[in-house]
């Protein structure tokens, strides 16, 4: 292993322009004569729009424009829409309502855009939006989940009977039920996967800039993956053809799901600058994202585990009601389905399982992906069942797990998904000696002198990344294809720049990409430069989301290397006057086998460009390779988290003092980005279990809608993590990679509940596990634990 | 618009703003200091944090005009002119103490404001109290803590009587 | 947020003036309440008086039996004050909880005191003292000034100068923090000096601040935690939010007085 190749702990190239300040981020990008984009937000849930005035909000200081949904309809600017056809099981398809980036007649949420001032300033803006004046006939709101469907609900969008978007199920009802009446043990349990609000630190932003001359737009957007915002904002939206936009995503805050996704702001503001002649540049407030980001998880699931007598899993069934918010986001049907359903089987030897799923509109904020998106809320399902089990039928919980651990690979899941490898045993043994799992009787006996309760959770989770094989998704109902691109040019100097379908928004793809490059071609880590985020520059790519940039964009960027020195070995061929075949590359170097002739990196580099050793006719000069890249099959990461947790008895607070985590992602580029992305993840998964929970009053207004009410995970709430690998690689791509960025996030909610619920000794506890939670809990077990 | 004038990393600076204008937006749209971000509306995420005559404070809570006659440093203000890191900044970078860095400018400079409140030899606890003030999504917090650490300690010693202040 | 004209007087006596000047004028303090608000648009004061130049209003000091802080002073100036430190830790623990470090760094103990948030920490202080509040036209018993949520006795055109705590040999403070804004959920302050026992509360009543004369009854036959065992306060007035039930608030106070009691005599 070389000092910046695969395997190695480079320091990453992003940081220099980080840590001094020097990022580009959306907002800090700044266009002359740009003006300010301010949105006139619904105050209400739900209801009509008798009628807008902006007359005198026109008349307003420094307002150029004020415009609303009316003139949207006007231009003929269409509506978002979302890319994934799921078909109910009657074989209906799904409802998607209209969604228009300004209301046309109706508020279906809080925070729903009725209009937009353009004025000169931010200041100026704000004022004016107050003088737009919106005659409301308030409508009965409807927020819960379980109770959109109910008759007599109120109805959000007209044509869509019951709130239902579809009524979809995978899997088999009747060798599950079968299975069920043949059980000896039944677990069951009601869930509730709670609604987070994404919060990336940086706020989503967009700044379009109209060019008259060529009638072209281009738009800086916190985006995720800005080639497909350009193709929904072109071919959906219709705000202009695609090769008249350009789409720009500099450096991006973060993301975690919330900015994949095409949002009303951006066609506005593209719609807005080419009325208005001049930039216009809309950066949200924190109070704007938590209204209008997508939401992230909302699910209430009752799920069952059938068991034989030696607790052997027989069957498990699932029901759940996904609340997708007020309109459907761009990949929001895919979330409860596609990528929830076909995880149930977890780690386990499972013969039969059937889970239906109704996905619903609710007077809320739009639910799409964040961070695991649907992953987390399958491992929390399966990883709570496995645990309560556990605990019913007395079963040590790690040994339950080890009974029905999926041993032979690969194995086909009764849910899609073929697991073409790991080792559960192995991280989990791994896992029970880092976390001292021995000792931990002593430990709470040590704590209960102190007043505290403590308790030892598992999470033996696994997840389908690499997303994805395109034929696969698009039979399941992807609108797009989910390969990925890469585009390798080798300057004349030797040096390279990749140009990747992928974005970084936290990843360190500079880094880890380079260090491929590097490895590859034998040249300096430093001589290689990562391209992202520009459509001008990266012909097309799917962006970064899900955890595929590592399977899905570097087998792209290897795929495109082999051309690379495909090609190369040509011009060396020419360059050293030997057959092609004789040609061997190794460590930048060009030989030919059984001589001492040869030549450097650069010089092939070189004669590729100047073209002097050979004709036209015989070779194209040039050295610069393309690749698209089709994945197989999905990726499977898997691991066990063991989470460790002290409760206080007589305010209910948890403290989490240990915190375990192996993890089997394959191959692994960068162990010091890979172990960053798991620290984040289990923060975003602890925040979740102990802290987060986006609570709407009855009425629809966001009760959690700033970080005072909204606890994000701070350092003080997280302890140091123990963290380690087992590798089993990915027969799936050709670096054997399976992926990291979720991992956390998925394992760590089960293990956080699973713990809590061991100290306490009740089952009884939703998240998120505040204080005041647990201490309810152990008041209404308190008649129990006496007994 | 009333005229301030400050010093704003050994520079001078001075301009005219509305009363409303808060530092941060004089730092970034009047300065074009743009390291310094702005992450929430609340003085809640600490992403805007720089120093007011060598103390922390969120410039998203503080009147441009407040800081009338007040040497202010942002990160901007942290690398030497020829380049080299700060050791807090060269400390977040050898630990991976940033992923996307929205964050990581008011990391940096609240990390210092501890070193000057708590000293060079920090523990884990003190500094996972003391980042009360600052949001971060990316990292979990764990390399954060750890860079702070080593960071204060490759700084330039403080005094015991300055770090107990 | 709506524009303002903004004044920095040198003296009580000109700030004073301003305000008797400019009826919608509110005085700026360290501004970590007032400007969020205002950035929230939910207040539109006509002019913002900056107290940050007014001489004497900064300070710690000793005087007698008692510590009288200026009401410009700083958080984080008080938490680390060597005098206070010395002669009442307990007080100290108050400005060294709130917030986090930055706003330690810019708010300050009048502004504090004057907004009455509450689930503010200074006014449980202030109460469970018996502090004197000391404005630039009279001096206010703490049991007096605090009327209500977001509310005072503080009458147009009154600045606080100074706060004059009497030095309470046991006195601490124990604050269960709201985990997403740092405020007191719950906040106990409790304090023995001679027969005047007190314990105030913060966070949990629907009315602000309150001292619980139960928990005070009890503790005069013997100041120790054990004095409140099994005591514990009715939920009714409590606070009800998503944060936390009512049960929960007053359930803490019970747990919070007996560990503030605790740490007093500890």
């Amino acid at each position: 292993m070389s000092a910046t190749g695969i395997g190695a702990a480079v320091r990453r190239k992003e940081d220099f322009r980080f840590v001094t300040g020097k990022g580009q981020y959306t907002d800090d990008v700044v266009r002359p004569g740009e003006t300010r984009a301010v949105f006139v937000r619904s105050p209400h849930a739900h209801a009509k729009i008798k009628s807008i005035d902006v007359s005198a909000a026109k008349k307003m200081p420094g307002v150029i424009d004020v415009l609303t949904g009316a003139d949207l309809a006007t231009d003929k600017i269409g509506n978002l829409i979302c890319g994934w056809m799921i078909h109910s099981k009657d074989g209906t398809p799904m409802k998607m309502s209209a969604h228009p980036a300004l209301a046309a007649g109706k508020v279906n949420c809080v925070g729903d855009a009725v209009a937009v001032v353009i004025a000169e300033s931010i200041a100026q803006g704000k004022e004016a939006a107050e003088k737009v004046k919106v005659d409301y006939d308030v409508l009965q709101a409807v927020i819960d989940p379980a109770k959109a469907q109910a008759k007599g609900a109120p109805q959000i969008h007209a044509d869509i009977p019951n709130n239902t978007i579809y009524q979809w199920h995978l899997g088999d009802p009747k060798a599950t039920a079968a299975a069920f009446a043949a059980a000896k043990h039944v677990t069951k349990l009601d869930i509730v996967n709670n609604r987070l609000v994404p919060n990336a630190m940086e706020p989503r932003a967009a700044l379009a800039e109209y060019d008259e001359g060529s009638d072209h737009l281009t738009l800086w957007s916190t985006s995720q993956n800005p080639h497909v915002a350009r193709l929904v904002i072109s071919a959906f939206v219709g705000i202009t053809p695609e090769h008249k936009l350009r789409v720009i995503a500099p450096d991006v805050g973060g993301g975690f799901g919330s900015k994949i996704f095409i949002y009303p702001e951006e066609v506005v503001c593209l719609w807005a600058s080419r009325k208005v002649k001049r930039p216009v540049k809309w950066t949200s407030d924190r109070s704007e994202a938590f209204l209008t980001d997508a939401h992230g998880r909302d699910h209430v699931t009752h799920a069952e585990l059938a068991l034989d007598a030696d607790g052997k899993i027989l069957a498990l069934r699932a029901k759940t009601i996904a609340n997708l918010g007020a309109y459907m986001s761009t990949f929001s049907s895919s979330v409860p389905t596609y990528l929830y359903a076909t995880l149930l089987s977890g780690q386990y030897n499972i013969p039969s399982i059937y889970c239906e799923v109704d996905a619903v509109y609710t007077n809320t904020a739009p639910v799409d992906a964040y961070r695991g998106a649907g992953r987390p809320e399958a491992a929390f399902v399966v990883e709570r069942l496995m645990e309560v089990t556990a605990r019913q039928m007395a079963i040590d919980p790690a040994d339950l797990r080890k009974r029905n651990f999926i041993t032979a690979f690969p194995h086909q899941t009764p849910v899609i998904m073929a697991y073409d490898a790991g080792d559960f045993h192995a991280s989990l043994k791994k896992a029970l000696e880092l976390a001292d799992v021995k000792g931990f009787g002593k430990r709470k006996r040590e704590a209960a002198r102190h007043g505290k309760l403590r308790g030892l959770g598992y999470s033996a989770y696994i997840e389908a990344c690499g997303i994805a094989p395109s034929q696969a998704v698009g039979s399941l109902g992807a609108g797009v294809g989910l390969w990925e691109s890469a585009e390798v040019r080798v300057n004349p100097t030797g040096s390279v720049e990749v140009l990747t379908g992928c974005h970084a928004h936290g990843q360190g793809h500079e880094t880890t990409f380079a260090q491929l490059v590097s490895e590859r071609l034998g040249i300096p880590f430093d001589n290689v430069s990562i391209v992202h985020g520009d459509t001008d520059k990266v012909q097309f790519g799917m962006g970064t989301y899900g955890s595929r940039s590592g399977a899905v964009g570097m087998s792209a960027i290897v795929k495109a290397l082999d051309k690379i020195e495909a090609k190369a070995k040509k011009v060396a061929a020419y360059v050293l006057e030997a057959a092609e075949g004789d040609i061997e590359f190794k460590d930048g170097k060009f030989t030919v086998a059984g001589t001492d002739k040869s030549a450097a990196w650069g010089d092939v580099a070189l004669n590729a460009y100047i073209a002097h050793k050979f004709v036209g006719a015989d070779l194209e000069p040039g050295l610069k390779e393309t690749s698209f890249y089709d994945p197989t099959n999905f990726t499977f990461p898997a691991g066990c988290h063991i989470c460790e947790v002290e409760v206080d008895i007589d305010t209910g607070k948890t403290d989490i003092v240990n915190w375990t985590a192996i993890d089997d992602f394959g191959t692994v580029i960068n162990p010091m980005i890979v172990e960053g992305q798991v620290h984040g993840g289990i923060a975003q998964g602890v925040g979740q279990a102990l802290l987060e929970g986006a609570v709407y009053s009855k009425e629809g207004q966001l009760v959690t809608g700033s970080m005072m009410d909204y606890t994000m995970p701070r350092a003080h709430d997280l302890p140091s993590f123990h963290v380690g690998l087992t590798t089993t690689k990915s027969p799936s791509n050709p670096l054997g990679i399976k992926g990291c960025g979720e991992a956390g996030a998925i394992a760590a909610p089960a293990a956080v509940i699973n713990a809590i619920t061991d100290a306490i000794g009740t089952e009884d506890l939703a998240m998120p596990a505040t204080a005041n939670a647990v201490w309810s809990a152990l008041q209404r077990a308190k008649p129990r634990q006496v007994a | 618009m009333p005229a301030v004038s400050m010093t704003v990393n050994g520079k001078a600076v001075s301009g005219n703003v509305e009363e409303r204008t808060l530092l941060v937006q004089f730092l970034r749209e009047q300065l074009r200091l743009t390291g310094t971000h702005v992450g929430c509306d609340t003085s809640q995420c600490g992403a805007c944090v720089i120093h007011v005559d060598g103390i922390a404070a969120k410039s998203c809570t503080l009147l441009a005009l407040q800081c009338e006659g007040a040497s202010i440093t942002t990160i901007e203000g942290l690398a030497e002119p020829g380049g080299a890191l700060h050791p807090m900044q060269e400390a977040f970078r050898e630990h991976h103490g940033l992923q996307c860095g929205y964050c990581t400018p008011g990391m940096i400079m609240s990390a210092l404001d501890i070193v000057r409140r708590n000293g060079n030899d920090l523990d884990e606890h003190t500094i996972r109290e003391q980042l009360d003030g600052n949001i971060c999504r990316c990292t979990g917090y764990h390399n954060i803590v750890k860079a702070i650490a080593a960071g204060a300690k490759n700084m330039p010693k403080v005094g015991a009587q300055q770090a107990a202040e | 947020m709506y524009n303002f004209t903004f004044h920095r007087p040198t003296t009580v006596r000109q700030a004073a003036g301003l305000l008797g000047r400019n009826p919608e004028a509110k005085l700026l303090a360290g501004g970590h309440s007032l400007i969020p608000v205002m950035k929230q648009r939910l207040a539109q004061p006509s002019a913002l008086i900056d107290l940050s130049k007014v001489e004497g209003m900064v300070g710690v000091e000793l005087k007698g039996r008692s510590v009288t802080i200026g009401a410009m002073t700083r958080h984080a100036d008080v938490a680390n004050s060597t005098v206070l430190k010395e002669v009442m830790p307990g007080l100290a623990m108050v400005p060294g909880s709130i917030g986090d470090p930055q706003v330690r760094n810019r708010g300050t103990i009048g502004g504090s005191i004057a907004n009455n948030d509450p689930n503010a920490d200074y006014p449980a202080a202030c109460l469970g003292l018996g502090a004197t509040i000391i404005t630039n036209k009279r001096r206010i018993v703490a049991d007096d000034f605090f009327t209500g949520m977001f509310s005072t006795t503080l009458e147009d055109g009154e600045i606080i100068v100074k706060i004059s705590f009497p030095i309470a040999k046991k006195a601490a403070y124990e604050k269960f923090k709201h985990p997403a804004s740092g405020f007191a959920l719950v906040g106990v302050f409790a304090s023995k000096r001679g027969s005047d026992i007190r314990v105030a509360v913060t966070g949990a009543g629907s009315n602000g601040v309150f001292r619980v004369k139960s928990f005070e009854e009890a503790l005069k036959k013997r100041f120790s935690p054990k004095s409140l065992e099994g005591l514990s306060i009715p939920a009714t007035g409590m606070n009800a939010d998503i944060h936390a039930s009512p049960e929960y608030r007053a359930h803490l106070v019970g747990v919070l007085a007996r560990r503030a009691v605790a740490k007093a005599v500890g």
